[in-house]
Formats: C-alpha cells, sequence, structure tokens
C-alpha cells in the first residue's frame, strides 16, 4: 500500500497526535533530571516537584505585601483586559464591518482608512496610548482593541460584500429595504466569520496583552512572568506559560462551540 | 400597447461597447418567454434590465405602462440559477421572508398571529412546490433540486407581476429537470403568471415557451465586434398543443421577419 493512502482510523489518530506531545515531556523530564544529577540548585530546567511548590506558593498563599492571591489575581486581572478588549472589538467590527460590506458608498469612503491603521504594528503604538490614557487599564485594553480590531473589521467587510449579488438580487424582489437586508440577509451571515476571526485575533490579542503588562503593570499574567525573569524563576514561569496556553485553548474551544451551535447553518448542520 | 412589459427601443452599452441595440419588445400577461442565444449575446444583460439591476442607456422600459425603476422591485419575482436562497434561514423562513419584510418594517420579523399565519402561508406554498416535509431544512441540506424549488416557492409568494428565471435549471440532472419542467409549468399555469426564462437549453425553450426570443447580433464589425449589440433577432410564437414540440416540428413557427440576416 502507498504511504498516501495510510489514513489512521478516529483512535489511532489521536495516540498518533498524543504520541510528540509526551515525547516532548518526556524529553524535558530527563533533560531536567540530567541537568538536576550534575548541579542540584540548577534553575534552568526546574524539576516538576520545583514548579509545584513553587506554583503552591502563587496559587493558595496569600502575597504578604499585597494580601492576595497572586495567581489568580493575575488570572483576573489578565482575563478582564481581554474580555473588556476583545468584547470592544467583536461590538465595533461588527457595526464597522456590516456598514463597510453593506455600504459600496461607505467602502469607498472608509476602505482606506481601515487599510491604512491595519498596516500599523500596533506595539509601535503603545507609547502613544501610555502617554494619552496612562499606564492604568485603558492603555492595555486600547492596545488589544486597536491592534486586532482594524483586521477583523476588514475580514468581516470583505465577507459580508462577497455575500453573493444573487441573495441581494433576490432579497429586494422579496421586498427588502436597506436596512431589512443588513438586518436578515448581511448580519446572520456575518456573524459565524465574526466569530471566526475573533478565535485567529486570540493569539494575537494574547501578544498584545502580554506586551503591555510587561512594560506597564502591577498585576496580570505577563507581568508575573516578566517580573520573576529577574530571579530566573523558571519554575513559575514555565506553569505560567502552560496556564495562559490552556486559558488560550478554553476561549478558542469555546467560542468554536459557540459558533456551531448558534450558527448550525454554516457547519453543514444535519437534522 | 397592452403588454404588461414592454421594451421600447431599448440600448444598453457600456462605454463604447453596445450591448444590447434597439430592443423593441411588448411581453402579454400571461405569456411563458423563453429566451436563448449564444453566450455574451446579452440574454442576461436582457433580463438584468427587466429586472432593474440596470438602466437601459436609452428607451424605455414599462411595466403595466408605468416607466420602470432601476432597482428591484416586489414586483418582479427571480430565480438565477445558483444562491437564490438564504443559506442562514431554514425552508420555511427563507420562504417567510417576503411576508416578515412586508409586515415588519424595522425588526423584518413577524411575531404572534401574523406569524402564524405568514407559516401556514409559507408551508403551504411550500407543499405546492413539493417540500412539504422539507420545512426545518437549512438549504444546505437540500439537493440542487429542492433548492431551486424552494427558490420558486420563495418568488412566487411575493406575487411578482413577472417571474424572472435565469437559466434556472442549468445546474440540474437531465431527469430532475423533467420534474422541474412540469413543476414549472403547472405553477405557470395555476398562479396565471408571466414568465421571462434565459436558457441555453433550446429543447426546454421550446418545450416550455408560449413565445421564444433569439437574442443575437444583427451585424458584426470584423474590426470592432463591440461596437454593434445584440436583440432579439427571432420572435416565434409557439402554439402550447402538445406538451414537447421536436424540433422537427420547427416549420410550423413563425419566423419574425426584421430578425433574418445573420454575418455569412
Amino acid at each position: 500500500m502507498r504511504w498516501v493512502n495510510v489514513r489512521p482510523g478516529r483512535r489511532s489518530a489521536m495516540a498518533l497526535g498524543a504520541i510528540p506531545l509526551l515525547a516532548v515531556l518526556a524529553a524535558y523530564l530527563l533533560a531536567s533530571a540530567m541537568r538536576h544529577a550534575a548541579n542540584p540548585s540548577d534553575k534552568l530546567l526546574p524539576t516538576p516537584g520545583a514548579m509545584a511548590s513553587a506554583m503552591q506558593a502563587l496559587i493558595a498563599q496569600a502575597d504578604p505585601m499585597s494580601g492576595r492571591l497572586l495567581f489568580w489575581a493575575d488570572t483576573v486581572a489578565s482575563l478582564e483586559r481581554l474580555g473588556i478588549g476583545l468584547g470592544i472589538c467583536a461590538v465595533s467590527t461588527l457595526l464597522a464591518g456590516m456598514v463597510l460590506g453593506v455600504l459600496p458608498a461607505a467602502r469607498a469612503t472608509l476602505g482606506g482608512l481601515v487599510t491604512a491603521v491595519a498596516v500599523i504594528p500596533p506595539i509601535a503604538l503603545l507609547p502613544i496610548l501610555f502617554i494619552v490614557f496612562g499606564l492604568g487599564e485603558t492603555a492595555k485594553i486600547a492596545l488589544i482593541v486597536i491592534g486586532v480590531t482594524p483586521f477583523l473589521i476588514r475580514d468581516l467587510a470583505e465577507h459580508v460584500a462577497r455575500i453573493p449579488e444573487e441573495q441581494l438580487v433576490k432579497a429586494q424582489t422579496l421586498g427588502a429595504s436597506s436596512w431589512q437586508l443588513a438586518l436578515r440577509v448581511a448580519l446572520p451571515q456575518a456573524l459565524p466569520r465574526l466569530v471566526a476571526g475573533l478565535r485567529l485575533s486570540l493569539g494575537p490579542a494574547w501578544v498584545y496583552l502580554i506586551s503591555a503588562e510587561a512594560i506597564a503593570s502591577d498585576v496580570g499574567l505577563g507581568y508575573r512572568i516578566f517580573l520573576v525573569r529577574r530571579y530566573l524563576a523558571m519554575d513559575v514561569i514555565i506553569p505560567y506559560v502552560a496556564w495562559i496556553s490552556l486559558l488560550a485553548i478554553v476561549m478558542d474551544v469555546a467560542l468554536a462551540q459557540i459558533s456551531r451551535r448558534g450558527f448550525a447553518w454554516a457547519h453543514g448542520a444535519s437534522r | 400597447m397592452s403588454a404588461l412589459l414592454a421594451f421600447d427601443r431599448v440600448w444598453l452599452e457600456y462605454g463604447d461597447k453596445v450591448v444590447l441595440e434597439r430592443v423593441d419588445l411588448g411581453i402579454r400577461e400571461g405569456s411563458f418567454v423563453s429566451i436563448v442565444g449564444p453566450s455574451g449575446a446579452g440574454k442576461s444583460s436582457f433580463l438584468r434590465l427587466a429586472l432593474g439591476q440596470e438602466a437601459p442607456t436609452r428607451g424605455r422600459i414599462l411595466l403595466d405602462d408605468r416607466p420602470l425603476v432601476a432597482e428591484c422591485g416586489p414586483d418582479r419575482g427571480v430565480v438565477f440559477q445558483r444562491y437564490s436562497v438564504f443559506p442562514h434561514l431554514t425552508a420555511l423562513r427563507n420562504v417567510m421572508f417576503a411576508a416578515e419584510c412586508a409586515g415588519a418594517r424595522f425588526t423584518a420579523r413577524l411575531f404572534g398571529r401574523a406569524r402564524r399565519e405568514a407559516m401556514e402561508r409559507a408551508a403551504a406554498m411550500l407543499d405546492e412546490v413539493g417540500l412539504g416535509d422539507a420545512l426545518h431544512v437549512y438549504p444546505a441540506q437540500l439537493s440542487g433540486g429542492m433548492q431551486q424549488r424552494l427558490a420558486i416557492a420563495q418568488a412566487l409568494i411575493a406575487r411578482p407581476r413577472v417571474l424572472l428565471l435565469d437559466e434556472p435549471f442549468g445546474a440540474l440532472d437531465p431527469g430532475i429537470r423533467q420534474d422541474m419542467h412540469r413543476l414549472i409549468l403547472r405553477l405557470w399555469r395555476e398562479h396565471g403568471l408571466t414568465i421571462l426564462m434565459v436558457t441555453h437549453d433550446i429543447g426546454e425553450a421550446f418545450k416550455l415557451g408560449t413565445r421564444l426570443l433569439a437574442f443575437d447580433k444583427r451585424r458584426i464589425d470584423p474590426h470592432a465586434p463591440h461596437r454593434f449589440g445584440a436583440t432579439a433577432t427571432y420572435d416565434i410564437a409557439l402554439d402550447r398543443k402538445p406538451p414537447v414540440l421536436l424540433e422537427s416540428d420547427a416549420p410550423s413557427i413563425t419566423i419574425d421577419m426584421i430578425g433574418n440576416n445573420n454575418e455569412g
């Protein structure tokens, strides 16, 4: 049998997918054990036990300075920034993307502006945001919004504008006004695309969040890993990175579920 | 003129490219007009004009003796070859769309009794086109033929003065196409429709139409082929006697003498 025709079944596919993950884990454990055998005080590749005890302190013991459980305070702060930021992104994208997608005149007027804003590297705007909004929450949320929204607006407007002409004509022959056409034809078809865009934007959004937290903050997941970097505290950094990844995966899966539940038609729904 | 839809010396040009020239036609109420012609002969442009998607460069189009506004409206229904139904609505909601637009200007959604009535009418319409069992199914789950049935039901429920069909059965299997022919003829008779149908299938054009328009260019300038437009070169009245008219029956048709030439 040719290699191109070898297709793993459902179970064996899962097993195959698990192999590299387990291999990476095993390689880490082995390397960590070897380094600790050579130098018991090695900080670079902490053992699972060291990570567990370091994290235990952050998860369950109140910080003597602030009296907070730092791990949870960091998580809440970061998720709050991310949530507010992405929420503002979603709402403004929906408004702007719909207007640009449905109205050719609006596209002609504002399309260039959106494109111009979208090509600015958002991190380059961070100093301006800090100057304008101060070092508080606003600047961090604004960075996420500015970083993600123009891309989303362009994507959504393009998607809405690509709705087949036939559908728009058909709606008009059924008596739909511009508003009704936007509300009943364009909006429902834009929503799944918006969710898909948000899923893709989760990665960049985390990048902007952690950048902003690293530069000026006093709480947050990004703040914490950049803070403990000074002490080479890999036993905190690695679990934090794993936690951030886990949060990102959960958000991605949740958005995928929302899309599948809410917009069954867009996912080839069966009866 | 007593025509329902009249083209009064209509020209359609894009820049210096002439697409249609001097189209002068009247379409009687209740007729089933088949439109054939080679690709690029302006069949679809003709339909776009009737639909109001485009305005004629010169001439007038009259619907019920009133000039046609160059915008699509509920007095003309349409079924395209593809993409005629809304993918995000179930069959029933697709057919309710017209009622919802008419009944609720702001929300385009009906509630309570109005909604129930619209649903009942939509379900009856779907039943009529043979989709009575597929009320709550999304278009993507319907076969091509069923999607076209849905598109027809969706257009008919708005009670258009003219129904425009743009190669409606072009993408269907031959067997399904026969079913669709029976369906559209039945609906045409029962609802007293006026239909304009563009098709590539000559047999279909003869079989279904009460009148056949063949679009082509009368003259061609080999150095500037775009300078002459197409028009209805043949305008053939077909008697609806036998259900199927074969090509061998062609001598029984009358040929419009204006369109007696083509490039040689």
